[in-house]
């Protein structure tokens, strides 16, 4: 399809009627039109009205046919515009100069606002001789070929293969010389950033200012992932070389997220999708430094808000998690001690979570099945490592750093890496495997009042723990008496595939009496 | 009205002065002169029979069909009597879809047949080819819809995770297959054909030899012989196959693993339909393609489109101008090794280490062990040299009397439906009518969702024709996304593109992207086969809202330069 779309007002406005007529659905219309093309030169605009009329009685069929006659190349050329714009067929023209033009996105069909572009036919720089397809637009209808109406050099493209620009507005600028590429090209810089607001989801500006972000995060994980873990990939060369599935690929590429940096859990260490998600659940934290504390005061009432790509990995990860068949077992524990443990030792340095993320570890110490995980459906790992993910909400998103070897570190040692890990999430510097190795999680909301919740397993994993408040709580005791302890309520959810009733039950007595006898948690 | 049908009908015709005497022979007959149709080519009507090898259904039908013409022979067995002399009249070696095509096209002209199998009957297609993929299509297919969340939602469907089982999605392809062998073998049977078991070879003019390798051999004498011995995969040089991680199209199909990661080297239209099942069943794909461009072969443009569509937004990605020179399996808890090379400068790219690789570069002829150097033929790359009557050729560049092949073995066109069409063309010629085959008017088709279709040629095809010859070409594209039943089904995506004369009027070429593009296709290759031009089958109605409108829009959208007039485009009042 050849569509015309040089800003020249002066261009007739050419309908082939026979197409008109072709498909409204009724044929009742064959003997209304005549069957040559129709010129609509300014005199005969009267014909206008009966073309509205058409157009209300098969709206949709007979767009169809606009855009399938134009498919042909000797077809003339269309400068089609909705009805409205017939009024005001020159207020949309931008020229510029006369020897830079400006490359409209074309109206393609009487509905059509906004097209995305499908690809550039051309690249910059390239020698354009009238008639030639410059770019594919893809409409609400069809893809159609641009093609140009003068001769001339693509100067340069303002907005990018798989951007969307509204209708009238420029999307690359032609420039008649070479001599007027580069005039043309800091033209084109100029005006990119007011285009960017109307062609948003393509704006180059916004990706290469993530790139610096996100460059030195690459560069220092490389080598960390290479002796931190030991499932990276036979083939990878020692780390050489990424092996990572085509579809983990993808979703990095489309993420904006570096493979060097994602730890792989798949088969031989293999990057897969999963990998990538989990990686942009903190990585979006990392990239998108800006977006969403402008989110939060003003937002629009009634305003629908694409994800964000963090939004879309937890998304897809909290769908991905129905396929789980999760269950979930709870469990009151008094926090006495504990309480008092903590404010014994708080003066040193020593954090709730750290001692909860303690106390968890040296139950699942016990009980490796629930420290277990299921990937495949057919197989679950024990993993070698007990790792306490610790979920923490951050600028609006979410994050789960990771406390490694929670059972061997002192609970000293595991407090200062806590504040570590704050600080560097806050900072947006987590580092991928400090996110991404979690092999059980923990939630409180305790802090906000919450006494219980449940929790959704984060695939990949086997159980995850939602921790209510400690609350003072009137309790009868077996002798008969009324007293007043502390307690708290925890609720697991676990995957059953691998984790059962019993095994929870166990792991959630062993982790109360930890907790209520809490002495082997300083050592 | 029906003047009118007539008229466009025979105008159009290409068909020759050596018609065999239709209704319409006489008045094709005197438009021949008018038309510029390519002289003493005419195409041979694919009919029911022939193309049953390849259909699922009505095989009742097709037998009913059948019964009538075996009272009407006179033979009481329903097979023809033999010539004198000879065992048989007509000898097929290779009982698939072609061999069974000539098969039931020469009892029907009363010969005297026999069809000599070694494996199974139904060959490659039945067994191992058209007909288990589609059944593996039709469950990505399924599968696919059910998992787009996006199309059930715009549908306001709400389906909960579909999930599917392994062995009963393998089981569905081998019952098909079964069923659909079960169906040529009986279709054979009732009308008598003598299918005999074993290797056939070729010991001399108008002699076979057949029996089980080792076995005792039987030596049978027959008229004209065919042979249809069809292709194996084509297994690259380097190239392991273990069948389990390293595995082709007929290990595939028997869908025994779903990798989570596999290579399929080529793009084809093999690797494409495989690449379909296996993202379907949630493998990711990598595509090892040794050309620049991925799917080669098929129109480029439609290439582009497709690629658009059925890779980029799928789990696959791909690797092009490579060539893989080792592939190594699966063994000692290592995974599938696969190291590439550059295919212009061969050197060393990439090394692949994936769960599985399905080699589906192309298929090889099957004709080792047919006895080709008793009647002095040598094959060509594994090929037996024919004619376009399938007449083959001795070393000498000569003909061999009375020895035909015709399918994949002499590899004009490496279709199920092409090797049945060049079967009855020899059956014809055989029963005393000349007849040349048009290969250009046999369509293909790619099942992928959706699917793709072609016949004819492509543009750059056209284009250097055109230049050669000296005449212009027109392309025509509609789209899907203005088709109202494409709508309702959200099933927008996709083209249709034909090739044609303006000043004319042929049809050069039509390439369909789209939902049941293959099944859309058929009107463009009878158009082809039968010369109807565009400005004629433009007035030919098609029932509102169909998919078959974007192919009438297409027919509808071209600019035929000669305008011919036709009693049917004055409008009707009603």
């Amino acid at each position: 399809m050849k569509i015309n779309e040089f800003g020249n007002a002066s261009v007739d406005i050419i309908v082939s009627s026979i197409s008109l007529v072709r498909t409204s659905p009724c044929g009742r219309l064959e003997h209304l039109l005549p069957r040559r093309p129709t010129i609509l030169t300014p005199e005969k605009k009267s014909l206008a009205p009966l073309i509205c009329l058409l157009r209300n009685r098969s709206k949709q069929s007979m767009m169809a046919q606009l855009l399938n006659s134009s498919f042909t190349p000797t077809s003339p050329c269309l400068r089609r515009q909705s009805m409205p714009s017939l009024t005001q067929p020159t207020s949309r023209k931008l020229q510029i100069q006369a020897k830079i033009r400006e490359i409209f996105m074309p109206a393609l069909s009487s509905t059509m606002t906004e097209g995305k572009i499908v690809s550039w036919v051309k690249s910059e720089g390239d020698k354009l001789s009238k008639g030639e397809s410059v770019v594919v637009v893809e409409s609400d209808k069809a893809d159609m070929d641009v093609e140009t109406f003068y001769d001339g050099y693509l100067a340069a493209i303002m907005v990018e293969e798989g951007g969307v620009a509204a209708v009238g507005s420029a999307i690359a600028l032609l420039a008649e010389t070479e001599d007027e590429i580069a005039q043309a090209t800091s033209k084109a810089k100029e005006q990119s950033s007011s285009l960017s607001l109307s062609a948003a989801p393509s704006s180059p500006p916004p990706v290469e200012t993530k790139i610096p972000d996100f460059v030195p995060v690459a560069t220092v994980v490389k080598p960390a992932t290479v002796t931190a873990v030991a499932s990276t990939h036979p083939a990878s060369d020692r780390g050489k070389r990424i092996v990572a599935s085509p579809y983990a690929k993808k979703l990095a590429k489309e993420l904006n997220i570096d493979l060097s940096g994602v730890v792989g859990s798949g088969p031989m260490g293999r990057i897969v999708a999963k990998d990538v998600e989990v990686a942009v659940v903190a990585g979006a934290a990392v990239a998108e430094p800006t977006k969403p504390p402008s989110v939060a005061p003003g937002i629009e009432l009634g305003s629908v808000v694409p994800f964000t790509t963090m939004q879309g990995a937890v998304s897809r990860n909290m769908v991905e998690s129905l396929g789980v068949p999760t269950f979930r077992v709870g469990y009151t524990i008094t926090t006495d001690a504990l309480d008092a443990l903590y404010k014994k030792i708080k003066p040193k340095g020593v954090t709730m979570t750290a001692l909860l993320a303690k106390a968890t570890a040296l139950a699942l110490a016990k009980h490796p099945v629930v420290n277990s995980s299921c990937r495949d459906g057919k197989s679950f790992t024990y993993n070698s490592s007990i790792n306490i993910a610790v979920a923490v909400a951050i600028d609006g998103g979410l994050i789960t750093p990771v406390l490694q070897n929670a059972d061997k570190v002192d609970i000293y040692s595991l407090s200062r890496k806590w504040k570590e890990l704050v600080d560097k999430a806050r900072a947006k510097q987590l580092q991928p495997q400090e996110y991404s190795t979690g092999t059980f999680t923990l939630s409180n909301l305790g802090m906000f009042g919450v006494d219980r919740f449940d929790a959704i397993l984060p695939p990949g994993t086997g159980a995850i723990m939602a921790v209510g408040a400690s609350e003072p709580t009137v309790v009868a005791t077996k002798d008969g008496r009324i007293g007043m302890k502390s307690q708290m309520q925890v609720n697991v959810t676990a995957d059953h595939r691998v984790i059962y009733g019993a095994d929870l039950a166990q792991f959630l007595e062993t982790l109360a009496k930890i907790i209520e006898d809490p002495k082997d948690l300083t050592f | 009205m029906q003047s009118s049908f007539s008229l466009s009908l025979s105008s159009a015709s290409p068909i020759t002065g050596r018609s065999d005497g239709g209704a319409t022979s006489t008045a094709s007959d005197l438009f021949f002169s008018t038309t510029t149709a390519p002289s003493q080519l005419r195409f041979c009507g694919l009919r029911r029979e022939a193309f049953s090898g390849c259909k699922s259904s009505n095989n009742a039908l097709l037998l009913k069909q059948l019964r009538p013409s075996n009272k009407i022979s006179a033979s009481l067995s329903g097979n023809g009597t033999p010539s004198k002399g000879f065992d048989y009249d007509l000898v097929i070696i290779g009982a698939g879809v072609g061999g069974h095509g000539a098969a039931l096209h020469a009892v029907e002209k009363g010969l005297k047949t026999a069809i000599i199998e070694g494996d199974v009957v139904g060959g490659t297609c039945v067994n191992r080819g058209c007909v288990p993929s589609k059944a593996l299509l039709a469950v990505s297919g399924r599968m696919r819809e059910l998992q787009n969340e996006h199309h059930m939602k715009s549908f306001g469907l709400q389906v909960a995770a579909a999930g599917y089982d392994r062995q009963g999605v393998a089981d569905h392809a081998q019952n098909l297959a079964t069923k659909i062998r079960n169906n040529l073998t009986n279709s054979m049977k009732s009308l008598g054909v003598d299918i005999l078991t074993g290797v056939g070879t070729v010991v001399g003019p108008q002699k076979v030899k057949y029996g089980k390798v080792g076995g005792s051999e039987t030596l049978i004498t027959a008229k004209d012989i065919i042979i249809a011995t069809g292709s194996v995969p084509f297994v690259p040089k380097g190239v392991e196959v273990d069948g389990k991680t390293v595995i082709t199209s007929d290990h595939a199909l028997k869908l025994e693993t779903v990798p989570e990661w596999i290579v399929i080297v080529g793009s084809g239209y093999i690797g494409l339909e495989f690449s379909d099942v296996y993202t379907a069943l949630g493998s990711e794909v990598t595509f090892v393609e040794a050309l620049d461009q991925l799917m080669p072969g098929f129109d480029p443009e439609i290439g582009k489109l497709a690629q658009r569509v059925l890779i980029n937004p799928r789990k696959i990605d791909y690797h092009t101008g490579v060539f893989a020179t080792k592939i190594t399996p699966a063994r000692d808890g290592k995974p599938v090794t696969i190291e590439l090379i550059d295919a212009k400068t061969k050197e060393p790219k990439d090394t692949l280490e994936v769960d599985a690789a399905l080699i589906a570069t192309g298929r090889a002829p099957f004709t080792q062990g047919l006895g080709l150097e008793n009647v002095n033929v040598e094959t060509q790359r594994g090929f037996i040299p024919v004619d376009e009557r399938m007449r083959v050729i001795d070393s000498k560049g000569k003909l061999v009397p009375h020895l035909y092949c015709i399918g994949d073995a002499n590899g004009k066109m490496m279709l199920a439906h092409a090797a049945s069409a060049q079967g009855i063309s020899v059956v014809e010629q055989v029963s005393g009518k000349d007849h040349v085959l048009n290969h250009l008017s046999i369509p293909a088709a790619c099942f992928t969702h959706p699917e793709i279709s072609m016949v004819g040629l492509t543009e750059p095809q056209a284009r250097e024709k055109a230049e050669k010859e000296g005449f212009e070409i027109s392309i025509a594209k509609t789209s899907f996304k203005a088709n109202t039943k494409a709508l309702a089904e959200n099933e927008g995506e996709g083209i249709a593109k034909m090739i044609y004369r303006p000043d004319n009027g042929e049809i050069l070429g039509v390439h369909i992207f789209g939902m049941h593009a293959a099944d859309l296709i058929h009107e463009a290759s009878n158009a082809i086969a039968l010369g109807t031009r565009i400005q004629d089958i433009k007035y030919a109605v098609h029932a509102h809202p169909t998919l078959s409108e974007v192919i009438d829009e297409l027919f509808k959208s071209a600019k035929v330069k000669s305008d011919v007039p036709s009693a049917v485009a004055e409008p009707v009042a009603v």
